[in-house]
């Protein structure tokens, strides 16, 4: 990156941490931290969503469909996470190219699958082969992403059922003695109102989320515990700047890193909190009320 | 080879017990579910364990939280903030590498007439190492769920306890730490729940597997390994820990009944998932 | 809306499919000198500058990607790529469910690594990486096995005493002992496994396991594959 690291051999103390510090392996993890950060920012409100749906579906009249939402809520509490993500990625990535196959491909004769082999046919391949690497990073970050979105869409359908079901009963009355039809009930009065009542539920998620993005590197996605590794990893001279065992170091470092992470996102949510309180029929609410008068 | 030969052979293989080499060809289901299953000894030695011990710790460290004087209070808070704001698979890795560390020889600690060798190698396997990691962070963590109730006891039940003069010790053991352990044990529930679930990262980070002796997850990636195929394999292991969670809610829910035994049974606390305890 | 999105998306990840295939090479970037990730943070190595060659004289394009050595197969499988190329030995239980090109490398050794020469690798502690043909062999062999997931690990794990020796490729092992300063020596004698090191592919990619096959066929017989072998590895390793 320096000038002056042009031959790393000669370097010495500072400046051979400076130039080590910034070799294009050292931007590639400090990007990671960014990848890392997208992820969150990314999944959170995808998770919410699909939260939201199975909120609904296990609120649902219809039977079919409250089953599906119960077994959707119930299926992470039985299986570990860690499982999910080593198959489930595969498994989502064949199907989605499997349906692109039937679109493209309709007068494709050979098998898909062939003993263990899946192939579909060249024009089927999601990210095409002949693409550049970025849409491939793109379409497994998409992956995991939605991956990620579904096992926490999950706890959050969990957070948010137990939400709408907070929601004092007699404000829901209230509305229906408005003349409200039972869909304007609940767009108008339990979404708005249940908020208060999912926050709790929804920072402990997001904070299982943080501590779940060192998982990131099953999903093949290099994120910061695959370049920590990686560069930490004692190098030969093979390498231009060897030395010996310093995954320690880099783990130390992400943790610091972790921790940073939920320190500030505990700032934020217990403000959130405090927004969200005001004027509720809740204790914090009540508290507030006091103290203004 | 019947399937019954081969549970013979392999039931216990996690522990080194039985054939002494894994199946190498002719993957069987009987031979997934077999060694997938012996594996599962150790989650739930390590489940088991760690929450036993946990337990005890969380009390200790959820009364030093919400202690007056701030010796007591800041070690207790940092302590659940490094263990609940880091994830565990970092836990596990930095806590295999700090513990390679030790000295294999051990520390030699003179006693005057008599040096006592402390042996530490045996800290770096994974049956004590992935132990001490689980049972410090389930400490963290149930610490945090028994200080939450500690502190939504009802005014009234300590204000009745003042009033039969019950005082110090005899009034914690009476009133509190019941009421405390009635109002925890929904989210401690759940705490198990994932403890058992996290217990599946123990040999894909850090911790080696000795002697090809793993948990399911170990063997699960096995046969992956041998046949190729993540698609069955990886269900298994699905499939025996929703077994393993339903044994777990019901053992949880007698004990539960039992903390309730004397409510009304309309106000019994009810067990909902709260999914604040995943690492 | 959403849907129309996804599609457009979708079209855009998939444009371009009239266009010359392009051939992507799976390797694991933590086996030096085989394949490592150098400072630049590309794919570097023996292997690297090989499939270079082999993909120019084929006349294809190709592309580099890493992947973990656990996942390394079933990743093929599934078409994330088309080739391995990280130092995999050609053995029958691989090949039973993938097709392997000729060897490029010729059969190697294995072998022993400890701090002192005299280490048990009959009776000790032995690490390998997971899913190795050396962990199958020290699995058999009568010593305690311990696996670990990268081949950097288990040369950690003989450092700090958690293991007697370690067992891998004696390619990967011999510029670590010699840039150890006399802390680590080979231990036993050396063991021949597998048939060599080959290119990985699918079973029903007859075509470009014929264009590779050709392309090394041709290598080997105007020397640049052994010159290249040399440069990676040293002069005293078996050439073809």
């Amino acid at each position: 990156m320096f000038a002056f690291c042009a031959d790393p051999a000669s370097l010495e103390g500072y400046s051979w941490l400076i130039c080590y510090l910034t070799t294009g392996k050292h931007l590639d993890f400090y990007w990671s931290f960014v990848t890392v950060l997208t992820l969150l920012a990314v999944t959170a409100p995808t998770a919410l969503a699909f939260g939201f749906g199975g909120a609904m579906a296990a609120r649902s009249p219809l039977l079919p469909l409250r089953l599906l939402g119960q077994i959707y809520t119930g299926m992470v509490r039985g299986i570990p996470d860690i499982v999910f993500f080593l198959f489930f990625v595969i498994a989502l990535d064949q199907g989605i190219e499997w349906l692109v196959h039937q679109l493209r491909c309709p007068e494709w004769t050979d098998p898909i699958r062939n003993g263990l082999e899946f192939r579909v046919c060249p024009e089927a391949k999601v990210p095409n082969n002949s693409a550049p690497q970025v849409w491939h990073s793109l379409y497994g970050f998409a992956l995991a992403v939605v991956t990620f979105a579904l096992v926490f869409g999950a706890f959050a359908a969990n957070v948010l059922f137990g939400a709408m079901q907070a929601v004092p009963r007699a404000q829901l009355e209230t509305a229906e003695a408005y003349g409200m039809s039972p869909r304007q009930v609940f767009r108008r009065v339990l979404v708005p109102q249940m908020w208060v009542y999912a926050l709790p539920g929804l920072s402990n998620l997001w904070m299982i989320l943080i501590k779940a993005t060192p998982l990131l590197f099953l999903l093949g996605v290099q994120d910061i515990v695959y370049w920590a590794r990686e560069l930490g990893g004692s190098k030969t001279s093979a390498y231009d700047y060897p030395h010996p065992d310093w995954r320690l170091y880099y783990f130390l470092g992400l943790l610091v890193f972790y921790l940073l992470m939920t320190k500030m996102s505990e700032r934020v949510l217990a403000r959130v909190q405090t927004r969200l309180s005001h004027g509720q029929a809740t204790a914090s609410g009540e508290a507030q009320r006091r103290a203004e008068a | 080879m019947s399937c019954m030969e081969i549970i013979a052979d392999y039931g216990l293989r996690s522990l080194g017990i039985g054939e002494r080499l894994l199946p190498r060809s002719d993957f069987t289901l009987c031979h997934q579910f077999t060694l997938i299953g012996s594996g599962l000894i150790w989650n739930i030695y390590f489940g088991f364990l760690a929450l036993v011990f946990g337990f005890f710790a969380a009390n200790a460290i959820a009364l030093a939280k919400s202690a007056r004087s701030p010796w007591a209070r800041k070690p207790a808070e940092w302590f659940i903030f490094v263990f609940r704001g880091s994830p565990l698979f970092i836990q596990f890795f930095l806590a295999y590498e700090a513990l390679v560390l030790l000295p294999r020889a051990g520390f030699e600690i003179p006693l005057g007439f008599i040096t006592v060798t402390l042996e530490t190698s045996w800290l770096s396997k994974a049956w004590a190492g992935a132990l001490i990691v689980l049972f410090l962070n389930t400490a963290a963590y149930s610490a945090e769920i028994f200080y939450g109730a500690l502190r939504s006891i009802p005014k009234g039940d300590l204000e009745a306890a003042d009033a039969y003069g019950l005082t110090g010790w005899a009034k914690f053991r009476r009133v509190q730490w019941p009421t405390m352990l009635r109002l925890a044990w929904p989210a401690y529930t759940n705490e198990a729940i994932f403890l058992f679930h996290a217990t599946t990262l123990v040999f894909f980070s850090g911790f080696p597997a000795f002697r090809q002796q793993g948990d399911a997850l170990y063997y699960a990636s096995y046969f992956v390994d041998k046949t190729f195929n993540p698609f069955v394999p990886y269900p298994i292991v699905a499939f025996y820990f929703i077994l393993l969670t339903l044994a777990l809610i019901g053992l949880f829910g007698i004990i539960n009944k039992r903390l309730n035994r004397h409510l009304p049974s309309n106000a019994r606390a009810k067990f909902k998932l709260r999914p604040q305890i995943i690492r | 809306m959403k849907n129309l999105i996804l599609t457009t998306a979708l079209l855009a990840l998939t444009a371009g499919a009239a266009a010359a295939q392009t051939v992507r090479m799976g390797t694991e970037g933590a086996y030096p000198p085989y394949n490592f990730i150098n400072d630049a943070g590309e794919v570097d190595g023996f292997e690297r500058e090989l499939g270079d060659q082999l993909c120019e004289m084929a006349g294809l394009t190709c592309e580099w990607v890493t992947t973990d050595w656990d996942g390394i197969i079933p990743n093929l499988q599934s078409g994330n790529y088309d080739t391995i190329i990280a130092g995999m030995s050609i053995t029958a239980e691989r090949d039973e469910v993938i097709d392997f090109t000729q060897n490029y490398i010729p059969p190697a050794s294995s072998a022993y690594m400890a701090l002192d020469a005299g280490a048990d690798i009959k009776g000790g502690v032995i690490a390998a990486q997971t899913g190795t043909i050396q962990a199958g062999y020290v699995a058999e062999s009568g010593a305690t096995l311990v696996e670990y997931a990268t081949p950097d690990e288990t040369v950690a794990a003989v450092r700090n005493g958690e293991a007697d020796a370690v067992f891998a490729d004696k390619d990967y092992l011999a510029p670590i002992l010699a840039e150890s300063g006399g802390q680590f020596s080979w231990a036993g004698e050396d063991v021949q496994l597998g048939g060599g090191v080959g290119m990985g592919l699918r079973e029903s990619d007859t075509e470009l396991k014929g264009k590779f096959d050709a392309a090394i066929s041709a290598m080997k017989a105007d020397g640049s594959l052994n010159a290249l072998i040399v440069k990676w590895f040293g002069s005293d390793v078996a050439t073809f």
